[in-house]
């Protein structure tokens, strides 16, 4: 067994009658030993290791970041190569499909379509493929415009203060006493033609205070810090103290709440979407709009037509989840052991 | 002419629907080009809030200050804030307590050395980076090629504190103030980080404050001494004045509180009854008078003013400790 070298870690205590060759007490002082050498490894920074890959190595040990990593991971791949996994185009109705359509038939499983029709003659699976596309592509945009809106007005409360500080703040406030989902569709029905983009704005605007609020409180607790405080004393101007010197720093928190609003605004989007908010085109392939359209009315007849776009949703929300979770406690300074 | 003139500087906290609180009041003192000047008190003496007022770096809200800052004959309390910017970091260094939260943890030591140059000597990155290893070269870093690019957690305390010297001095300013420097140091570093001051300035001939807590640091380092309680003045003396004879009771008794290796065994440690909890405020006497051995009825009428001795300092007591005792 080592030593613990590092600063942290106090030696193993040894006396000469620890050394005596009493069994019992060997075990005990060895057991002494493996913990502060444990207490040792957990405490010290090696040589080297930043934040971020910190933080890394504490995700890795987490079976839950693992999990949701993996769940990412597979969304992302099956809506990058949609076109290779669907084995059929998601908008062609097919005849096969259609023949047997009725108003209390649905086609269900059968050769070449392995998850059988939706309401109008189309592959299922093709259309659960593409959806992922969809989901990607709303989930991300509306977090990230979310994002650098938020990012933008709690930099500047955080940094100017006074009365700016206490609009911007008050106006989050009201956003936030509003339940997300009814600010959203409030926020839907102001736009006079809607489309996708009604649906990222709407969800984008949604998640703007949560944003801006977080980091405005990083800014504050930044703007009393001691190396802010040296920076000031040594003439740096104040927008690179902003900008260089509390920024960087307020950041953390701000990323890890990106990762658990990417599930918040996947399911937002689904949400609008099913109440028939979302983008009006048909043919485009999305896990709200086909659980509200079809899932719904054909639910009789053929559930799965439900089942399957709210079990696409439903994961793929829990892995995000999941991983931004993991996330939140690997960074977080308090739960460092 | 002094450099830094400080003439009845004055800082009062004030919040809505409390009290106001003097934390400093009338404190002046000068500080001549390549002097070393210490500021010593106990804790909320308001030494700190001096140096932070000198620099101009009190939140803008919450508090007055008045008098005068007199540095080069101008005064700093009425710069402009930006004329103040330019000023600090340039004519004005600063060095703080804690090192580690004192560097920005996510920008490289090299950057945040080369940050200043950039600033205030408008070197362009590359330069400045240059004029950075020789920099912290100068304050003893070893390897200064490779700290450059290293973040301030991965090297020592010891390394920090020296890594903020080298900013703090890297525009060669003509006044440094250090804020208990070696406070979150441990000794043999603390030695070694005293040195090292000592030694640079000495060398470029700039003028430091020393604002400690700490006697040792005092002994070893200022040739004149400030002793601050309860936000004001209260002794003046050249260094060797103070260690010889304190007159003041209140840094006889901090004198008479330091252990000393050849006090015989089982003696207990001196030590100053009460806390400051129990001063009085200074318009009601002196704020020291409820801890004081040598309290008389004078004490509590009103303050005492600050007089010259005749070993050529200041004393602010109505009963001071007799050159007798103080000279044990």
């Amino acid at each position: 067994m080592t030593e613990p070298t590092t600063q942290a870690g106090a030696p193993a205590p040894r006396s000469s009658k620890e050394q005596a060759s009493d069994a019992g007490r060997n075990r005990l002082s060895d057991r002494k030993k493996a913990r502060l050498d444990e207490l040792a490894q957990s405490t010290a920074a090696p040589g080297g290791v930043s934040l971020f890959r910190d933080a890394f190595r504490r995700l890795r040990r987490n079976p839950a970041a693992i999990v949701g990593a993996i769940i990412i991971a597979l969304f992302v791949l099956v809506a990058i190569f949609a076109p290779l996994i669907a084995p059929h185009d998601p908008v062609q109705r097919f005849d096969a499909l259609t023949d047997q359509l009725t108003p209390n038939n649905i086609a269900g499983p059968m050769d070449g379509f392995p998850l059988g029709s939706d309401e109008l003659g189309r592959d299922l699976l093709s259309r659960l493929v593409y959806g992922s596309r969809q989901t990607l592509f709303v989930g991300v945009l509306a977090t990230l415009i979310g994002l650098t809106i938020g990012v933008v007005l709690g930099a500047i409360a955080g940094a100017v203060g006074g009365w700016l500080d206490n609009i911007l703040m008050r106006i989050t406030d009201v956003m936030l006493a509003l339940p997300a989902l009814l600010l959203a569709i409030t926020l839907v029905a102001l736009a006079s033609k809607s489309s996708q983009w009604t649906v990222i704005m709407a969800v984008a605007i949604v998640n703007v205070p949560i944003f801006a609020r977080l980091l405005r409180g990083s800014m504050l607790a930044q703007r009393e810090s001691d190396h802010v405080l040296a920076a000031r004393a040594l003439g740096v101007k104040q927008r690179s103290i902003v900008l260089r010197h509390m920024l960087p720093n307020a950041m953390t928190a701000v990323i890890v709440q990106a990762t658990l609003t990417l599930s918040v605004a996947i399911i937002e989007a689904a949400s609008l979407s099913f109440l028939g908010l979302g983008d009006p085109d048909r043919d485009r392939a999305e896990w709200g709009a086909m659980l509200g359209d079809a899932g719904v009315r054909y639910f009789e007849v053929r559930p799965e037509l439900a089942y399957y776009p709210a079990l696409a949703i439903i994961v793929v929300a829990l892995g995000f989840t999941l991983f931004g979770e993991a996330m939140r406690e690997a960074i977080d300074p308090k739960n460092r052991r | 002419m002094s450099l830094l003139d400080v003439r009845d500087l004055s800082v009062v906290f004030q919040r809505r629907g409390e009290r106001p609180f003097n934390a400093v009041d009338k404190v002046s003192f000068t500080v001549e080009p390549g002097q070393t000047v210490g500021l010593v008190g106990e804790s909320g003496c308001g030494k700190s809030v001096t140096s932070l007022a000198i620099m101009g770096l009190l939140p803008k809200r919450g508090n007055k200050v008045s008098g005068e800052v007199l540095f080069d004959g101008a005064d700093l309390l009425k710069l402009r804030p930006g004329d103040m910017r330019d000023r600090r970091g340039r004519d004005i260094g600063m060095i703080f307590q804690d090192p580690l939260s004192s560097l920005n943890p996510v920008i490289p030591i090299g950057v945040q050395v080369a940050e200043v140059l950039e600033r205030h000597q408008g070197r362009d990155r590359k330069q400045a980076l240059r004029e950075a290893r020789d920099l912290l070269d100068a304050v003893g870093i070893p390897d200064p090629q490779r700290r450059l690019s290293e973040y301030p957690h991965q090297i020592s305390g010891g390394m920090r504190q020296r890594a903020l010297i080298a900013i703090a001095l890297a525009c060669k300013p003509r006044l440094l103030i250090a804020d208990e420097p070696t406070t979150a140091l441990d000794v043999t570093i603390q030695a070694q980080i005293l040195t090292l001051l000592k030694q640079l300035v000495d060398e470029s001939g700039t003028a430091l404050i020393m604002i400690t807590h700490d006697l040792g640091v005092v002994a070893g380092l200022c040739d004149t001494v400030n002793v601050l309680y309860g936000g004001k003045v209260i002794e003046r003396a050249r260094r060797h004045e103070l260690f010889a004879h304190a007159r003041h009771p209140y840094t006889h008794g901090l004198l008479n509180s330091v252990p000393r290796l050849d006090s015989p065994r089982g003696e207990r440690l001196h030590a100053i009854r009460g806390s400051v909890a129990d001063n009085i405020p200074w318009t009601e006497g002196c704020a020291f008078a409820p801890r004081c051995d040598n309290v008389v009825d004078a004490c509590l009428e009103g303050p005492p003013p600050l007089e010259p001795t005749a070993t050529g300092g200041d004393l602010r007591c109505n009963n001071p400790v007799s050159e007798e005792v103080a000279a044990r």
